[in-house]
């Protein structure tokens, strides 16, 4: 049987979901996204630069229908603001989806937990499938679930910092309690960061600026493809209890005399 | 003429539709989202809404984000 995830209507085989930000051109994004097997993307909404006239665009690299767009709104400080980038990111045409941001404090991006919950009732309410980034917090994590999220998205670490899962414990709760897919999103710096989090049983990793702020970001993605698939494979298998002392691997019978 | 912001930039343009603006922009309507004066206009509504002098409009599209 195939491993498969949802979210909505929409089928993932695929638990690594990337961003398309901070790449050095679209051509370098598609061939991270092809590398990285990816089956959903995420974007972000924003003002047309009239001064540039038939620009270069993430859709004639990407066309809609070949992977699951999730519209984001980034960079906003409010519910209200966040509110109003998803409708508009809705109006674009590619579908409900909405990975809800509303971020708390500028130095750290850490979400504000509050005017998160806040949003995801209304754009719940309005037929949004809200898929929150949030704190790796189980109480609030519960409070989305409750609102009607479609899933929820614990935060690894700060966004782009790449230290990894910084409370194992915490996610370890969130994933025991959560009834929706549990996305670790932001923070993971190598595909070992990824595979942790998929022992865990997170449902899926989204990355952005480990890949794209990586050397050489085609490899890192497909690097990040098999740290995935691997933490998933050795979740499926189910680990060994830790233990704290030795247990021979080698039998004692058969010892010489 | 007609006084306009469009995406924060003061501009003056002849009295039309949306659809028209977006046209005269060189913009695909399928790949934008138009807001004016902070209100959504639904793509079906391009070809029905009139600009009016004074109008705030936004004009949206994807952009590479995380």
């Amino acid at each position: 049987m195939t491993d498969t995830w949802s979210v909505g209507k929409h089928v993932f085989t695929s638990r690594l979901i990337i961003g398309t930000g901070k790449y050095k051109d679209f051509a370098e994004n598609k061939r991270c996204l092809d590398a990285s097997g990816a089956e959903m993307i995420t974007v972000a909404v924003r003002r047309v630069d009239l001064k540039a006239r038939g620009q270069d665009s993430l859709m004639h690299h990407v066309p809609p229908g070949s992977v699951t767009f999730l519209p984001n709104t980034a960079g906003c400080y409010t519910a209200e603001e966040a509110l109003r980038y998803a409708r508009l990111g809705r109006e674009l045409g590619l579908g409900d989806l909405v990975k809800l941001e509303v971020i708390g404090d500028q130095r750290t991006l850490f979400p504000d937990n509050e005017a998160t919950v806040e949003a995801a009732k209304i754009l719940v309410k309005e037929g949004f499938i809200v898929m929150p980034y949030c704190m790796d917090d189980p109480v609030v994590c519960k409070k989305l679930e409750d609102a009607g999220c479609a899933a929820v998205m614990p935060l690894a670490a700060p966004i782009g910092s790449g230290l990894g899962l910084r409370n194992p414990y915490n996610l370890a709760i969130i994933l025991e309690q959560a009834k929706v897919p549990v996305i670790v999103d932001a923070g993971v710096g190598v595909p070992s960061d990824a595979a942790k989090v998929m022992e865990l049983g997170a449902t899926a990793v989204l990355m952005n600026t480990a890949i794209a702020g990586s050397k050489d970001p085609v490899a890192m993605a497909a690097a990040m493809k098999l740290g995935v698939q691997a933490g998933r494979m050795a979740f499926l298998a189910g680990r060994i209890p830790r233990k704290l002392h030795a247990a021979a691997s080698s039998p004692i019978e058969g010892m010489l005399g | 003429m007609i006084r306009v912001t469009i995406n924060g930039e003061e501009q003056s343009i002849e009295p039309q539709r949306i659809d028209a603006l977006l046209r005269t922009l060189g913009l695909n309507p399928s790949y934008v989202a138009v807001e004016v004066n902070r209100e959504l206009v639904k793509r079906d509504r391009f070809a029905g809404v009139s600009i009016r002098d004074g109008d705030q409009i936004e004009i949206v599209q994807f952009v590479g984000g995380g």
